[in-house]
């Protein structure tokens, strides 16, 4: 087999521990004492795909409304305590995950956790809060009914999943959230947060012991294990379709996608090597120098692989005039049949390597990033010597395997493809 | 000079002028390494606006020794990532790295420093790259067409009314002689500072710098700013735009007010705090009252452009609920303001507003690109290191007698421009 020549590839040194609570409870802890803060990550998963779809929205809903009161605290003074000591807590949920965040400085640990738990555990689901953070996503969906990029999304997913819960978005539609009632919230409150599906990362000032005692204060008076509806996998569809979404500006925007491949696929890696070259993140890839750099047709153009949990997708997006959408997309459509068909160069592999090899360690610098990263590798079960081992897997990434997953990834080339604006030389299919 | 804040921090000038600030981090085998140039939007010369952005993006075109991208190639082939962007009042560069090819960015970043070479038909393509970044960021948006006019109404004179990327019909006809006149003005040693973050020392920074930026002839004849100044702002005005897009109305406020090099006495920092106070949270007293007990608004922001090199701005948010109209939410703010100014805040509030500010801080330290810029903003804006070290004792000295008066001196009717965005009937 073809091996590239690149340099031997340096695992970044950070030191993971794996940390059990007294009561069972694991965390990977990064313990870094040089800064005088604590991050801490964590997701259960399970997310906006579980909610009926009637009540779309329901999860969303829900994590906005753990900072909104707690315990003997309404939202006011919840948040009135957090900001006494600076601790920043949020969370999120999407598709697949409900997520949370916390970080504070190392003095504050001790409440900041405590007002975790109570998040968690107590949350109060007032009446005044409900509502509150219902008119707040009810103007974000109405922002994004004329939002480019959101409208290009929502047709996308439309067309590509259509009855799977991947067809609709996270935040629902004004009449499921009219829908939801307090009642929906707390039942799906009992059944999300479930001990089993939790995986938390800690980096920052915090030892062992300390943080084992705070894992069991936060998730221990959670259920272990609650019973969740099956979501099944399901296979983007909808290729050589052309969704057009009119809005009236002078530039469109464009979403293109196939089906992917999985995370968990051993043609992952080289996949992901092979869109790095196609649209990847750095000034270098084929389609930022086709259309941007030759011919100056956009200013973003990129491309990506999204592997959620009951489907995985190669998406790209680009914004160009009008005028010019015809020939923005059959360059990208032709850089995409040329790399199913010849896929990359020995010398656009070898500085592929080169670049994702040598910038892993970029997503060390912050504690942040570092928690966040820990998180993604439990949730895909990539294994806790990931870290150490990744940058030598990616180096062993062949000519072969990157031709291999281009022609599984690329196929015949057959895009779905959404475009908002007032698209010319395109008719939708 | 150790800075105390950030430990270990030191600042120093090259013998041609160029300044160079080393933050080190040891925590991860990185650095951050920038270069701020003190020249930015607000120094485009009348009718060639965008012109600074412009030649921010031809400066990954080449030079003699590395022509065609070959710049984006080799730091793509370090593993680094990069990019640069503009504002009114400086242009930066930067790339991150592995510490140890650090040498390797300086060189790069030092020889586009003087030795640009542009093609024409590569500057042409780039600024139809700039029409559409425009299109995208403003023809698509009405909320951010309104915004480029409640800047131009309030800066009616001074350059910071025009919009960092120009406006269209003079973005079209940028050149590259335009360009090139323009770089040889800013881009020299004497007006830019270096800023390195992450894990490095001061002496190899130093040993670097000399080696490359050094290198770099001094201009004797650094750019001096010199922008058209303000008149003082004697009327209330108010900016409509009405677009059938527009799905959530939402009222902005823009108040005159000075910057930090700009402000008298430490009217600047109590700003700061002002603006936490008013929205800059979920306790804030406009995000209580509006958005909680009263039900006008689904949210409301604040914000304070306070590294600026002349007069700012402090701005305000809200965006109504279902039903509200944009004159009953301006009466609650115009009520809420009213009473910030006569009776202040609770002694409590002040004093979570302030802890808020300063553990920001001190959360920067996690984080090397973001204690870079945050230098690099301060120092090309005509702050000092002192500055920043100072400031949280700065914040923490703030009373609410000070918050008192920069409310009425500064969030003052006669001289605010309102902005209204509402859909088309």
């Amino acid at each position: 087999m073809a091996r590239s020549k690149t340099k031997a590839p340096v695992a970044p040194q950070t030191h993971i521990q794996r940390v059990f609570s007294p009561a069972g409870i694991e965390a990977w802890l990064v313990e870094d004492y040089t800064v005088p803060i604590i991050s801490m990550d964590f997701a259960f998963v399970g997310g906006g795909a579980l909610d009926p779809r009637d009540s779309a929205g329901l999860s969303y809903l829900m994590a906005g409304l753990f900072e909104e009161g707690a315990g003997p605290f309404d939202a006011q003074e919840f948040q009135e305590r957090l900001e006494d000591k600076a601790i920043e807590l949020s969370f999120s949920s999407n598709r697949d995950r409900i997520e949370g965040s916390l970080r504070t400085l190392d003095r504050n640990a001790d409440q900041a956790f405590e007002m975790l738990a109570l998040a968690l555990n107590q949350p109060r689901f007032d009446d005044e809060a409900i509502e509150r953070v219902k008119a707040q996503m009810l103007s974000g969906l109405k922002r994004e009914e004329t939002d480019p990029e959101a409208m290009v999304w929502r047709a996308l997913r439309a067309r590509a999943y259509g009855e799977h819960p991947y067809g609709r978005g996270d935040k629902g539609t004004p009449a499921s959230l009219a829908a939801i009632s307090r009642q929906a919230i707390s039942g799906a409150h009992a059944n999300r947060l479930q001990r089993s599906a939790l995986k938390v990362a800690v980096v920052g000032a915090i030892d062992a012991p300390r943080l084992g005692r705070a894992l069991d204060r936060v998730f221990g008076a959670l259920p272990a294990q609650t019973v969740q509806a099956v979501i099944p996998d399901v296979v983007a569809g909808g290729l050589g379709s052309i969704v057009i979404s009119d809005l009236a500006v002078p530039q469109s925007t464009l979403g293109l996608a196939r089906p992917g491949i999985a995370r968990r696929d051993p043609d992952f890696m080289a996949a992901f090597v092979v869109n790095h070259i196609l649209g990847g993140g750095s000034f270098t890839s084929r389609l930022w120098t086709e259309v941007r750099e030759k011919r100056g047709l956009a200013y973003s153009v990129w491309s990506q692989l999204s592997t959620s949990r009951h489907a995985a997708m190669f998406l790209a997006g680009t914004a160009t005039s009008n005028e010019r959408v015809g020939e923005s997309l059959a360059i990208i459509r032709s850089e995409i049949l040329r790399m199913a068909e010849k896929g990359p160069t020995r010398s656009e592999l070898k500085r592929a390597l080169q670049y994702l090899i040598g910038s892993y360690a970029l997503r060390f610098d912050t504690s942040r990033k570092i928690a966040a990263h820990l998180v993604e590798i439990q949730v895909e079960d990539l294994g806790i010597d990931y870290i150490a081992m990744r940058n030598a897997r990616m180096a062993e990434v062949s000519l072969d395997d990157t031709r291999r997953a281009a022609k599984r990834l690329f196929g015949d080339g057959a895009l779905l493809v959404s475009v908002a604006g007032r698209p010319q030389g395109i008719a939708a299919v | 000079m150790k800075d105390q804040a950030h430990s270990s921090l030191s600042h120093f000038q090259l013998a041609n002028g160029m300044d160079v600030v080393v933050i080190p981090d040891r925590r991860a085998p990185v650095v951050t390494h920038m270069v701020y140039y003190r020249n930015g939007a607000a120094d485009d010369p009348i009718g060639r606006s965008g012109i600074a952005h412009f030649l921010e993006h031809l400066m990954f075109k080449g030079t003699e020794r590395h022509p065609d991208g070959v710049f984006s190639e080799i730091v793509a082939d370090l593993g680094g990532q990069e990019n640069a962007f503009t504002g009114h009042d400086y242009t930066a560069y930067y790339q991150r790295v592995a510490s140890e090819h650090l040498e390797t960015v300086m060189d790069l970043e030092a020889d586009r420093m003087s030795n640009l070479a542009l093609d024409e038909k590569q500057v042409l393509s780039e600024r139809d790259v700039i029409l559409e970044e425009r299109k995208m960021h403003v023809d698509a948006d009405p909320g951010a067409q309104l915004y480029e006019s409640l800047q131009a109404t309030l800066f009616t004179h001074h350059p910071y009314g025009t919009p960092i990327i120009g406006w269209e019909h003079e973005i079209a006809k940028l050149g590259r002689e335009d360009a090139l006149a323009y770089y040889r003005r800013f881009y020299t040693p004497e007006n830019a500072i270096l800023i390195v973050a992450g894990d490095i020392t001061e002496d190899r920074v130093r040993a670097l710098a000399e080696k490359t930026y050094g290198t770099v002839a001094r201009r004797n004849d650094a750019p001096q700013r010199a922008r058209p100044q303000e008149p003082p702002a004697r009327t209330e005005r108010l900016v409509t735009l009405s677009d059938a897009k527009v799905e959530q109305p939402a009222v902005y406020r823009m108040y005159p007010a000075p910057s930090h090099p700009t402000a008298p006495g430490n009217d600047a920092y109590a700003l700061e705090v002002l603006c936490q106070l008013v929205a800059g949270s979920s306790t804030s007293v406009m995000y209580k009252e509006l958005v909680v007990n009263r039900g006008l608004a689904v949210d409301v922001s604040s914000w304070y452009r306070n590294d600026a090199v002349d007069q700012t701005y402090f701005g305000l948010h809200a965006a109504p609920r279902d039903g509200v109209d944009l004159e009953t939410l301006d009466a609650a703010i115009d009520a809420l303001i009213a009473q910030i100014t006569v009776e202040g805040f609770a002694d409590t509030a002040l004093a979570r507003a302030r802890t808020r500010l300063i553990a920001d801080l001190i959360y920067a330290q996690d984080n090397q690109a973001h204690l870079a810029r945050m230098y690099g903003a301060v120092l090309a804006t005509g702050g000092s290191i002192a500055d920043v070290r100072e400031w949280p004792a700065k914040i923490e000295a703030v009373t609410m007698d000070d918050i008192k008066r920069v409310a009425a001196t500064y969030l003052d009717r006669r001289s605010l421009v309102r902005g209204h965005l509402r859909k088309a009937a």
